[in-house]
């Protein structure tokens, strides 16, 4: 066995009659930052929300740390504690303060008892220098301060992975470098990630390995200097012609 | 007019008040009851049983197609002829009438309140390893509630205007208490005014001060 975190087998998946994925055969192995490029409506974000199941897959099968998830009898909130997800829109939870957004999921999931998930809190709101926020509502946050919030949330699992779904595109221009940066400490940190974005500049200084997607499939991979430098496949240098003026 | 106004309240004001009383008690018996069936009923109408699902949604569309009035009689002579031995009262088959049609309306209020939370928001529960009911107490329903609470509100105003065709059956809300009236005087505008009067003034009140809370949940989001 190799020591491929998340290895996806053939997986298709349809939208009625629409066919967003169309057969990806793809391994991330532990401790790869891989990133997905690509136009929109390639199925970029459908491929990575098939990861941890918030898209069933039509066909196929996905193997997490060497396990099958995909099957019938899977536990797949057990999977899920494993793979942190960073949605475009943060999707923080207004409902709960800076400090329960991040101890609500550990705490409940019994990952970790109360006190022990308030230090964890503090230590990773000053990670990403939100600490003053702490006892705040995240309605009185900016959407740079949002996802980052959002990305610690995630982490607060203390996952193996971590999904980023176009972590910036939601973001005011000037918000974007404070959570590319959050991301870029994490992966150089050694966390294993798959991040969807458009951020061609970011993509190519963080990642092992770029995937372009178009139509469905993965159209070419390769190292960033591969992809960025010297790409084969037409619609990759058509694509990247188009984003990098 | 205003003379005979005036004689009517004095008079037989105590009726009015009783009849208040009555109208405020039969209103907030429904909305209690139908406020936990309610519930229960939009809980049941996602349900991955498609039978459980096809049922309830059957009664919604049943309750929400037919007219109150009518149920109020179904109710009213079905239930002590098929039950008999339950011995209801007449106030018990109104009110069994009024929460069986509430409960639908209710039913939609507290789906409608749960569909309008962000897709995103179960989504991110789920991304976190939380199970769907996890994620529906801990997330969804906490915000759900804000979008509830107020039209939970509205629907008691609305019953206590429906509480009106229960007078139908002379059980002593506000309007009976106007029939009643008209019976001993002969008078129907007068008291129709002053019933009229009673019913806006509970009815205002009741508006603003949802207005408030209402405002208070948006300050607090």
């Amino acid at each position: 066995m190799t020591d491929n975190m998340i290895e996806t087998v053939e997986i298709t998946k349809d939208f009625g009659k629409l066919h967003v994925l169309k057969g990806i055969n793809q391994h991330v192995a532990r401790g790869e930052v891989v990133s997905i490029i690509g136009p929109s409506g390639s199925g970029k974000s459908t491929f990575l929300r098939c990861l941890n199941l918030l898209e069933k897959p039509t066909s196929g099968k996905i193997l997490f740390e060497g396990e099958e998830i995909t099957g019938k009898r899977v536990n797949i909130d057990q999977h899920r504690q494993k793979m942190g997800m960073v949605f475009q829109h943060f999707n923080i939870f207004p409902n709960l303060t800076v400090e329960q957004n991040i101890t609500m999921a550990p705490v409940l999931l019994k990952k970790k008892t109360k006190a022990e998930a308030a230090d964890m809190a503090k230590e990773l709101l000053t990670r990403v220098g939100l600490l003053d926020k702490i006892g705040e509502h995240p309605a009185r946050l900016s959407g740079g301060q949002k996802q980052r919030l959002a990305i610690v949330r995630a982490l607060a699992m203390e996952p193996d992975v971590m999904l980023f779904d176009e972590p910036t595109s939601a973001l005011d221009p000037e918000m974007v470098g404070e959570v590319l940066q959050v991301i870029k400490d994490l992966v150089k940190s050694g966390m294993t990630s798959v991040i969807v974005t458009h951020e061609m500049g970011f993509a190519r200084e963080v990642s092992d390995r770029v995937l372009f997607m178009d139509e469905g499939v993965i159209a070419e991979e390769g190292s960033p200097a591969q992809i960025f430098g010297n790409p084969q496949n037409e619609r990759t240098k058509e694509f990247l012609s188009k984003v990098l003026y | 007019m205003l003379q005979n106004v005036i004689k009517v309240l004095t008079k037989y004001g105590y009726l009015f008040a009783d009849g208040v009383w009555i109208t405020i008690e039969l209103s907030l018996i429904t909305v209690a009851c139908s406020s936990i069936l309610g519930s229960l009923m939009a809980i049941l109408r996602r349900s991955r049983l498609g039978m459980v699902r096809f049922i309830t949604s059957a009664y919604v569309e049943i309750v929400r197609g037919t007219p109150l009035l009518l149920q109020l009689y179904f109710f009213y002579f079905m239930l002590p002829q098929f039950l008999p031995f339950l011995n209801l009262s007449e106030f018990a088959c109104v009110v069994i009438a009024l929460v069986f049609n509430s409960i639908a309306y209710v039913a939609e209020i507290v789906r409608a309140g749960i569909d309008a939370v962000d897709r995103g928001q179960m989504e991110a529960a789920r991304s976190l390893g939380l199970n769907g009911r996890q994620a529906m107490v801990r997330v969804i329903l906490p915000q759900a509630v804000k979008n509830i609470l107020p039209a939970l509100c509205n629907e008691f105003v609305s019953v206590i205007k429906e509480t009106s065709l229960a007078s139908t059956f002379f059980i002593g809300d506000i309007m009976s208490q106007y029939k009643i009236i008209n019976g001993f005087t002969f008078l129907i505008i007068e008291p129709l005014l002053i019933a009229g009067i009673i019913y806006f003034i509970i009815t205002f009140v009741l508006s603003k001060g949802i207005a408030v809370l209402e405002r208070r949940m948006k300050a607090s989001d």
